[in-house]
């Protein structure tokens, strides 16, 4: 951040809260406007916005995600209300929080010849799991890691308009549109490996295509683009080359990060039929059983970050969230052994941080929102919990 | 009875204390006109002998009750003579005063005047005429010390000791009596507007100076306004095995039912069955009205909850919760706030209840299509 911005800046938060009369903000950023420490901006915000350097002393600070890397890294993978918080605020600003931290001392600590380590992040509703690994991933990018982010797994296994019979194998079913869009998006988040890594194997699509042995990536992922027919199973053969290829060979080696969100639905129901009204199994869906071969740690080179998402799991009651009621008892066995990484509510010191945040955004507009007691009445009402803070603080 | 046996039917057939079968029995008509004929007067009056008959029995009843029951006869009161009848006839049904009761004559009779005019036909009041000697009576009476009080205000002016710094009669804490109240005072029925201008009357007779001379009489219509808030229970403060301070308390709603426990620990965390209250209440409705009465006091952060809830739906159950805290914060909290409390409403419980359905209509206020024909 450039200087004369920063003081701009720095001057406009001090005018909106001196206006507003509240003595104790007025303290705090008297405190910050110090222009010796300009790192500091102010006890909400830090101005390290790479998550190498994420330490400890960050935590509970918000750091600006750039938008360059945005556009690669996230082309689907943020929550549909963090976009909307986004497009308001005109900057995406994610909090460093405990959890992800320690996901990142992990990844930084683990030894990449082992099979790769499955990381579950779980926590009860609205906890910041999908944030925290989106934290972790745009970690992971920056370290030069292929990022494989299916961002919801839950939309594979329900509203599903067209599900064709597989065309390789007799059993299963294929979801094509659902398969072009997360290569498209897979496309834009990992251009520059695509040229690089190369097929180990002959591919046949149809009676006149294939794709030959030792054809970059690139071509790959374009035939699945162009033939939507045949997607689901280019999906399925790029985790396999991928699975084969990471952290294999000295010249290409690159690791990989398998990111699953809402990894229940894998081993839950789905909600679609065949056409004589039974219901399909995960395991008939293409996608889904490629997606439990990627999931096994048979692999090295690499991390699989996994979250569980109740929120669009089906059939699954409100109140759970522990691994065990979300996965199930199949879930469960494939998954074991995992790092479990609980996310939970925030903590006083990040509630304070988010208030501030909001304060500073103007977010809060109503004049009694700035005073203690409506912040005391925020923390009884959304109990620190940062999806219903955020729905709360829509309205005021 | 003090009636004319003798007499012969004459105009005054339509009092209305008299029995119809002493004037039937002159007349000497069929049975079948009689029949008529009292169906055409309304029901049967009870006389001054009746009610002293009753009286007789109750008391005489009222001692072999407590025979009965092994109690001392002379020392048995009203009290006892309902939790007997109670406990002789247990009565299973829902509307209290259908049930079996043993009451005073005077409380289970309806007052009624006494005959108002004499052997001669001549009316004892001069205000008989009137229709409703009493009202009017008063009403004249009143007027009357209007007048007395401006004669005796002239006295004063003409001797030279007028002052208006009188003694004033206090008249906080009271109030007016009722228009029914009226009515069973004077024994007869008054319209709004008699009730009005005695009102009205009553202004000007305390707006006047030395009203404080008719003090007696004033207060004879005035009754006293109970306060509140003293009937109100508050919980005892218990301590637990740590020390911490905690106070029970139950509120009910429609049909919901919440017992908790309130502990003055300083976290601020609130249990319902065992889950967090973000869980319990998802709609941001109900954990407003579990917060009102700890942002009322402003507590917010002090208390932990632990409460169980059953019955009636999400806003019942949340109705039921606000009443229970309110109530367990009255042991932590002043009896100036307790006050202020009682006049934001936290601790009235809501009477609403499901209204029933009625035959022949939808709902309860919904009815069936109307036709026109």
């Amino acid at each position: 951040m450039n200087l004369p911005r920063l003081y701009h800046r720095l001057r406009l938060t001090a005018r909106s809260l001196h206006s507003s009369a509240n003595g104790q903000q007025v303290e705090k950023v008297a405190v910050a406007v110090d222009p010796d420490v300009p790192s500091q901006v102010s006890v909400f915000r830090t101005s390290e916005n790479d998550p190498t350097c994420h330490t400890e002393l960050h935590a509970g600070q918000y750091y600006t995600l750039p938008p360059a890397h945005m556009r690669t890294l996230f082309p689907h993978g943020l929550p549909p209300r963090f976009q909307m918080q986004m497009k308001t605020f005109n900057e995406a600003c994610v909090m460093v929080r405990q959890p992800a931290l320690e996901l990142i001392t992990c990844l930084r600590k683990a030894d990449y010849s082992e099979p790769a380590l499955r990381y579950v992040l779980y926590g009860e509703k609205g906890c910041g799991k999908t944030l925290s690994l989106c934290h972790v991933l745009h970690f992971c990018s920056t370290q030069g890691w292929l990022v494989l982010h299916i961002p919801d797994a839950h939309l594979w296994v329900k509203n599903c308009r067209e599900l064709l019979p597989s065309s390789s194998r007799p059993g299963r079913f294929d979801q094509p549109i659902q398969a072009l869009n997360w290569l498209k998006n897979f496309k834009t988040t990992n251009e520059h490996f695509l040229s690089k890594i190369k097929t180990t194997q002959r591919y046949v699509w149809t009676k006149r295509e294939s794709t030959e042995e030792g054809r970059p990536l690139g071509e790959l992922v374009d035939q699945g683009v162009s033939r939507v027919k045949s997607s689901s199973d280019v999906v399925g053969a790029l985790l396999r080359e991928l699975r084969l290829q990471a952290g294999g060979a000295a010249e290409g080696a690159f690791r990989l990060a398998v990111a699953v969100d809402g990894v229940n639905a894998l081993w839950g129901k789905t909600t679609l039929k065949k056409e004589d009204k039974s219901e399909v199994l995960p395991e008939e869906l293409t996608l889904i059983h490629n997606l439990r071969k990627m999931l096994r740690n048979d692999w090295c080179g690499g991390a699989i970050l996994t979250t569980l998402s109740q929120t669009g799991s089906l059939f699954k009651p409100r109140s759970a969230y522990l691994p065990m009621e979300l996965l199930g008892e199949e879930g469960f066995d494939n998954m074991d052994p995992f790092v479990p990484i609980p996310v939970s509510n925030y903590s006083d010191k990040e509630f304070e941080s988010c208030y501030l945040y909001y304060l500073d955004r103007n977010w809060l507009q109503h004049p009694h929102s700035r005073t203690e007691d409506g912040k005391k009445e925020l923390i009884f009402l959304s109990s620190r919990n940062p999806s219903i803070l955020e729905r709360l603080c829509a309205f005021l | 009875l003090t009636c004319s046996s003798g007499r012969t039917v004459t105009a005054c057939i339509y009092s209305l204390a008299f029995p119809l079968q002493l004037l039937s029995r002159q007349i000497c008509v069929s049975s079948a006109a009689w029949r008529k004929n009292l169906a055409a007067a309304g029901p049967e009056k009870f006389s001054e002998e009746y009610i002293k008959k009753q009286v007789e029995e109750f008391n005489i009843g009222k001692r072999h009750l407590a025979n009965i029951m092994g109690e001392d006869p002379e020392t048995f009161t009203q009290e006892d003579i309902d939790r007997s009848i109670a406990y002789l006839f247990p009565s299973g049904l829902f509307e209290k005063r259908a049930r079996p009761v043993m009451k005073h004559p005077d409380l289970l009779f309806p007052k009624q005047t006494a005959v108002q005019w004499g052997e001669d036909g001549r009316p004892f009041h001069y205000m008989f005429y009137t229709g409703k000697q009493a009202y009017y009576s008063l009403m004249h009476d009143t007027f009357g010390k209007v007048l007395a009080l401006e004669k005796y205000q002239d006295s004063m002016r003409n001797k030279g000791l007028f002052t208006k710094d009188t003694r004033q009669m206090s008249l906080t804490g009271s109030r007016w009596l009722l228009k029914e109240e009226l009515e069973e005072l004077l024994v007869e029925n008054i319209s709004d507007h008699d009730y009005t201008r005695f009102l009205q009357l009553m202004e000007r007779l305390l707006s006047m100076p030395y009203c404080a001379m008719e003090e007696e009489f004033v207060q004879r219509f005035r009754r006293q306004l109970e306060v509140q808030s003293s009937k109100q229970e508050i919980p005892a403060v218990q301590h637990d095995e740590n020390g911490v301070a905690f106070s029970q308390a139950e509120g009910r709603r429609k049909t919901a039912k919440a017992s908790i426990k309130l502990r003055d620990c300083g976290t601020g965390s609130i249990t319902i069955n065992g889950k967090s209250y973000l869980l319990y209440f998802p709609v941001l409705q109900d954990r407003e009205q579990l917060m009102f009465p700890l942002h009322f006091v402003d507590m917010l952060g002090r208390f932990n909850v632990e409460a169980s809830v059953e019955g009636g739906g999400h806003c019942a159950q949340a109705g039921a919760l606000r009443l229970a805290v309110s109530r367990a914060l009255l042991s932590f909290v002043s009896a100036g706030e307790m006050e202020s409390m009682r006049q934001a409403g936290l601790l009235t419980p809501d009477p609403r209840v499901k209204e029933r359905k009625k035959p022949g209509q939808a709902g309860a206020r919904k009815k069936f299509t109307w036709k026109k024909r």
